[in-house]
């Protein structure tokens, strides 16, 4: 079977300790996470961690039944590329000397729907929110003039369709 | 607003009393029946053992010699009783001793409770004297896991830590407090943990599935049953021995199935896997619908997945909704706890006998009969063979005892020789193969159940990696009874350099003390045997003592454990030879 990105979308309580538990079903398996974020989800006390990783679909299938065996983990889905809308947020700090001399960068900027975040007289930086080949492309067109530093985001992505977490939570019987 | 995570049920009293962390430890493990524990004290779980000191009357606390003894201890206690299994240890390198016998947990789904002492909440991360992450360390191998810090948590967090490790699929839970949460206090009610949000113990049954897989097994010719511990963990040995018998379908166990069903049961058709028997294993390749219960398709179990099963239709019968499919493709997965899937099943069976079928499994087994088990059982010359020792137990024990056993050749031995009436009577470490297992669990196994003889039977490089634990046996005077199989071989592993690494003994030939004069040094009456003639009276001699007895056997130093399914082979390319 075919190695493709996979999205596993945890809904989790917000305990300490879960994402190391999260982390190590994959390490068990010697799966390499591309990358992962954490974060509040759409319900309240809810946490949401999105993780991609590089594997089959039958390996995706036995790991997000693993996540999912875990206590504090309501619940785990898996999805490929084309069923989620996802984005990635990057930030490059440029010189600002290089920026005001050399007009290249300007149009860069304009032409990759950038955003100019903080202008200081020593430095400037951008940030470029989009797919991970658009991050890249301008990370190409930047870099010959000095990038001082880059970082990027983890992926954080929403399915097309609805995800059921709700129901599950308010299935739970919380009159006792 | 807080958001509620977990349900509690109502208690008759809750009027609270204000207590120190450390006597709210002790309430709890009350509140949750525990009579007995296992463990050592250290600096950071002391508040915890001066209250220990002060209930001494209602809770027995069994001091091992070793924290890893004190988890296996717990294990076998809970193995036989059914009930959760405590430990306790103090921090830094006391909680890492307990690391091997919560992985056993784990991967055997025993239920079991570790509680481990942390540093003062104000030293952590700060390398303190015996501090150690022991929830970093063991997040892999528990079920939970959780760090308390303040007294007020205690209540709520035991009663969590109880409810998991019991419910759904067992397995071991730790908690760990800080000392200043032990010192602290806290006014004290219990209220038993009766949900949690996040986590579904048992799935819903779907009745289409059992009627699917009634219709497959009322349709099949040559249906075989793999039954694992979920029968025993299920409670469900009554109503399993009901769907077998009404099918007439032949059952094969797995070891950790052992005794769910009684051995000498017309339908019990032996043991499947490595060192199983002839019959089951061969017939698993040409049975047309297998019914695994209980069981998780171990790669001891199935050998070559690719060869495993490919003809049947699989029927997965199965509590953990991540074993479905996990190794072994199921057609028909019915997700549930076995003791109400199987009450749905059985009004739907219909009633058939399979006598040609049968018939199979009996050539296959006179088969085995004739190459090894009548040599094994029946050998006139040489030194004692293990099997030997086997029988004489079962012999003295009619069937009755519990048999511990540790990790290799003697364990294969006892697994397919032992004779079992009951459930819950046979104790070994199945998936992680704990070497040192069997001592200890043994200890705990008698004092879960008292009133059963408890014999351990062990190697003898096993039981040098807990031999210490003979001081709990004399301090204790718990009375069971340590079988030595002893070839001055670590047998398994010299068997497997015979076999496949031309008999390069590398690192496998040990050079043993005398263990007589050591389990005398504990004060614990031994004998040691080594001719034929006198096994038996040796064995009838330690089943009928009263107090601790050990006996130490010199059998046949390179006998061979067969069958043997080679690694990487099929099932049914098994090794007779």
């Amino acid at each position: 079977m075919e190695k493709k990105n996979f999205t596993v979308s945890v809904y989790t309580e917000n305990n300490i300790g879960l994402l190391s538990r999260i982390a190590a079903i994959f390490q068990k398996r010697h799966i390499n996470i591309e990358s992962i974020t954490a974060s509040r989800s759409e319900v309240n006390g809810v946490m949401r961690f999105i993780i991609v990783v590089q594997v089959t679909e039958e390996q995706i299938k036995k790991v997000a039944g693993q996540i999912e065996k875990q206590i504090e983990v309501i619940k785990a889905f898996y999805h490929t590329d084309d069923e989620m809308i996802y984005q990635e947020t990057a930030l490059y700090k440029i010189n600002s000397a290089d920026f005001v001399e050399d007009l290249n960068i300007q149009d860069f900027i304009k032409e990759s729907n950038a955003r100019i975040v903080t202008v200081t007289p020593k430095f400037f930086v951008i940030e470029k929110t989009g797919k991970r080949h658009e991050t890249d492309s301008l990370y190409e067109k930047l870099k010959p003039y000095g990038l001082m530093q880059f970082v990027r985001s983890g992926t954080i992505a929403v399915t097309k369709n609805e995800m059921p977490i709700s129901n599950i939570l308010e299935q739970f019987d919380t009159t006792n | 607003m807080e958001v509620k995570t977990a349900s509690f049920e109502k208690t008759a009293s809750p009027k609270a009393t204000t207590v120190s962390g450390a006597e709210a430890v002790i309430k709890c493990l009350l509140e949750e029946g525990v009579d007995t524990l296992y463990g050592y004290p250290g600096g950071a779980i002391m508040p915890v053992y001066d209250e220990l000191y002060k209930y001494q009357k209602q809770i027995h606390h069994v001091l091992t010699r070793h924290e890893q003894g004190a988890t296996h201890a717990a294990q076998g206690y809970a193995r036989v009783s059914g009930k959760v299994g405590v430990a306790m240890a103090t921090s830094g390198p006391g909680a890492t001793n307990l690391v091997t016998g919560i992985a056993d947990a784990q991967i055997d789904s025993t239920p079991m409770v570790c509680i481990t002492g942390q540093v003062g909440s104000h030293l952590l991360g700060s390398d303190a004297f015996q501090e150690t992450d022991i929830i970093g360390i063991s997040t892999p191998i528990t079920k939970w896991n959780y760090q308390i810090t303040k007294a007020e948590e205690i209540p709520e967090i035991l009663a969590k830590a109880f409810f998991i490790a019991r419910s759904g699929r067992p397995g071991p839970v730790l908690i760990d407090i800080t000392k200043d949460a032990q010192f602290a206090s806290l006014d004290f009610t219990y209220k038993k943990c009766s949900g949690i949000r996040s986590y579904k113990p048992t799935p819903e049954i779907n009745l289409i599935e059992v009627e699917r897989a009634a219709e497959a097994i009322n349709n099949a010719k040559k249906p075989m049953i793999v039954f694992g511990q979920g029968v025993i963990l299920g409670g469900a040995e009554e109503l399993f021995k009901q769907v077998v018998e009404k099918s007439g379908v032949p059952a094969a166990w797995t070891i950790l199935g052992l005794s769910a069903m009684p051995t000498d049961h017309p339908l019990n058709v032996g043991m499947v896997g490595m060192h199983g028997n002839y019959g089951p294993n061969v017939l698993t390749n040409e049975c047309d619908v297998l019914i695994a219960i209980g069981m998780r398709f171990d790669d001891r179990v199935t050998g070559n997945l690719e060869k495993y099963a490919k003809q049947a239709k699989v029927i997965h019968f199965e509590i953990d909704p991540a074993e479905i499919n996990k190794n072994v493709y199921a057609d028909i997965p019915v997700l549930g706890n076995v003791n109400e899937t199987l009450k749905v099943l059985l009004e739907l069976l219909k009633p058939n006998k399979h006598e040609a079928w049968h018939q199979k499994f009996k050539n296959h087994h006179q088969i085995e009969f004739d190459k090894i088990i009548k040599n094994d059982l029946n050998a006139e010359r040489g030194k004692i063979g293990m099997a030997e020792v086997i029988d004489e137990i079962n012999k003295c024990s009619k069937g009755d005892a519990v048999i511990v056993s540790d990790v290799g050749q003697h364990q294969m031995v006892a697994c397919r020789y032992s004779k079992f009436n009951q459930t819950r009577s046979n104790v070994t470490s199945g998936g992680l193969g704990t070497m040192g297992f069997a001592l200890p669990a043994a200890i705990g196994a008698k004092m879960g159940a008292p009133d059963r003889d408890v014999v351990a039977v062990i190697g003898d490089g096993g039981y040098q990696m807990t031999i210490q634990e003979l001081g709990t046996i004399f301090q204790t005077k718990v009375p069971v009874k340590i079988v030595v199989l002893n070839n001055d071989f670590l047998g398994m592993v010299r068997q497997w350099q015979q076999l496949f690494f031309e008999k390069r003994y590398a690192s496998t030939e040990m050079i043993n003390p005398d263990f007589i004069t050591i389990a005398k040094g504990y004060h614990i009456k031994a004998k040691q045997v080594s001719k034929r003639e006198d096994l038996k009276e040796a064995v009838t001699e330690m089943m009928q003592s009263n107090e601790a007895y050990f006996l130490e056997v010199k059998v046949e130093q390179e006998e061979n454990v067969f069958p043997m399914v080679p690694t990487g082979a099929s099932v049914s390319d098994i090794r007779l030879e």
